[in-house]
């Protein structure tokens, strides 16, 4: 069932439009910054992005926090949005059920499809970031500079990339649960979509509001940039931990309410 | 013979709307059953919750001897579906689509699967479809792969929601000898449709389904059996009503219906008698008018309530 899912999901032309999508703002931001060498002054724009043009090393980081606030979590709501709302309204969820897939086993086929959708797509910005990074910019990539201004060996920021690449992965997780969810209750993906989005907006909007601040740390986007914090030295864990917990307890509940509503659910589509 | 589907009590409530209202089904191995009803009387809920897409607010199923929803991982895989219209991922070719189907759920072998579908692509009349994406087939090569993918583990059940919608005269008379091929083979059709015509022509036992009661349910010889009349039909029905007086139950046009069940009898009367006969048959009801008379208006009238 899995693979089943993977197949339809990576055979899907729609899957490969999403992640060319997604590259194209890096690669562009990247050409800009080459021509121009104007850089955002240290602490201000994107992550990382000051630091690009001394070392090249550093942009797939720079290119992950230019498609983390907005473009990755939609392309991410979109998939998991449509995962079951779509076959829904495609009339394949029948079919699907009638098979029979099993409803539980379907929905975590769904997840996983998803899973992979988001590691595929975070990996492979952090490859193109790193290409367009070399082949752009001066590469130092024996050395790499931590946020906190000490210099880190390219062990240290490999193994460094690889844990940001998982918080990412781990952040759009949280989303993919809360569009996962919105699809079992609709039979129209976009409104699953849609659903999730609201959600980030509405997050990232109370984020910045100072009325909001009590209820500030339980905000789904709260620590998704935490992810910085991995290129201080020392690493400041405490943001980090924060928001791998509250992203899990989002995950864990949202999916269970998926799960309850979707093996109940009378399937009329 | 064996039960196939058995309901008991089978309900279905939204809200305050009874869609199905306490059914007892009952198919039996071997039988091409019609399952008639007019649009929203409850026909797709019924097949739905047979397949367990649909959670019955009350009642049994049991389908090939075990109890739905609860044992679908077992039972499903040996039933074949086509519910309401067919469904396929467009981008892809019918063959992918079919194998997905099938790699989808227990029962369907990685080994021979290609070979299965060769074989479904061809019985469905697809077998040179080639690579083409779903999205280009028409709404009959649609019907065609959906038709295919419920025969693809070789069903002892088949459930067909209005199998014939959107082909053409060839295609549905295609589709009924492929139906009736299949049935000779053992396979048990349950066929849910409005089209009396279709269902006349192709099944054994008929369940009439009105604003979600079951009205009736019988052999089709049976409900279809001789009323004990005879029908003449005469240029001059004047005549009859003289020669077989007080026999006449009903005169209409150059139609007489006369009582006594045997034609050749009422024949020789008539005959020696000078009547000029057209037509003689022993009176039989259609299917039409036992479906009419069995269940009251269509049920996509809304009337006010009083």
């Amino acid at each position: 069932m899995i693979a089943v899912e993977l197949r339809k999901l990576f055979r899907r032309p729609r899957t490969w439009a999403i992640i060319a999508v997604l590259n194209a703002l890096p690669v562009l931001v990247a050409v800009l910054l080459v021509l121009t060498d104007l850089a955002p002054r240290p602490g201000e724009g994107p992550p990382f992005l000051s630091a690009v043009l001394t070392n090249g090393a550093l942009y797939p980081l720079a290119a992950l926090a230019i498609v983390l606030p907005l473009f990755l979590p939609i392309a991410v709501a979109v998939v998991a949005g449509d995962s079951v709302a779509g076959e829904a309204q495609a009339g394949t969820l029948r079919y699907l059920l009638a098979r029979p897939a099993g409803r539980t086993r379907l929905l975590v086929a769904k997840l996983v499809a998803v899973l992979a959708f988001v590691l595929v797509t975070v990996v492979v910005v952090a490859a193109v970031g790193y290409l367009v990074g070399t082949t752009l910019f001066e590469a130092r990539p024996g050395a790499g500079t931590s946020v906190s201004g000490t210099s880190l060996t390219a062990e240290e920021l490999a193994v460094r990339t690889v844990l940001a690449v998982g918080y990412v992965g781990v952040s759009m997780l949280g989303v993919a649960a809360f569009a996962l969810f919105f699809s079992t209750l609709t039979d129209s993906p976009l409104g699953a979509t849609m659903g999730a989005l609201a959600v980030l907006v509405t997050s990232s909007l109370l984020f910045t509001l100072d009325a909001a601040s009590p209820i500030a740390p339980y905000l789904p986007t709260r620590y998704w940039l935490a992810f910085v914090d991995l290129f201080r030295d020392p690493i400041l864990w405490r943001d980090i931990t924060r928001g791998l917990a509250l992203q899990a307890v989002y995950v864990g509940v949202l999916l269970a309410a998926a799960w309850a509503n979707f093996t109940t659910k009378d399937v009329t589509s | 013979m064996s039960t196939v589907i058995a309901t008991r009590g089978l309900a279905k409530q939204y809200g305050r709307v009874h869609a199905v209202d306490g059914i007892d089904l009952d198919v039996r191995a071997g039988d091409v059953y019609g399952f008639l009803g007019a649009n929203g009387s409850g026909k797709t809920t019924t097949v739905r919750m047979l397949l367990g897409l649909v959670l019955p607010t009350r009642g049994e199923i049991d389908l090939l001897g075990e109890r739905m929803p609860r044992a679908g991982r077992r039972v499903l895989p040996r039933v074949g579906a086509l519910i309401e219209s067919p469904a396929a991922y467009g981008h892809l070719s019918g063959r992918e689509n079919l194998a997905l189907l099938d790699a989808a759920g227990p029962g369907g072998g990685r080994r021979d699967r290609r070979r299965r579908i060769t074989e479904v692509l061809d019985q469905v009349g697809l077998g040179g479809v080639g690579r083409r994406p779903v999205k280009a087939y028409s709404l009959g090569m649609r019907q065609r792969l959906g038709l295919a993918g419920a025969l693809l583990r070789r069903p002892e059940l088949l459930v067909l929601d209005e199998p014939t919608n959107g082909l053409d005269p060839q295609g549905i008379s295609e589709i009924r000898e492929l139906l009736l091929d299949l049935h000779r083979g053992g396979t048990t059709v349950f066929l849910s449709s409005h089209l009396l015509a279709e269902v006349e022509q192709l099944c054994s036992r008929v369940g009439v389904l009105d604003r979600g009661r079951l009205v009736l349910q019988d052999d089709l010889a049976a409900l279809t059996a001789p009323t004990g009349a005879t029908v003449v039909r005469t240029p001059e029905p004047g005549q009859v009503r003289a020669v077989l007086d007080g026999r006449v139950a009903a005169v209409d046009g150059e139609r007489v219906v006369v009582r006594g069940g045997d034609p050749a009898e009422v024949n020789a009367l008539l005959v020696r008698a000078g009547v000029p006969v057209t037509g003689l048959a022993a009176d039989r009801p259609t299917l039409e008018e036992v479906v009419l008379a069995a269940a009251a208006t269509s049920a996509d009238r809304v009337e006010r309530e009083r």
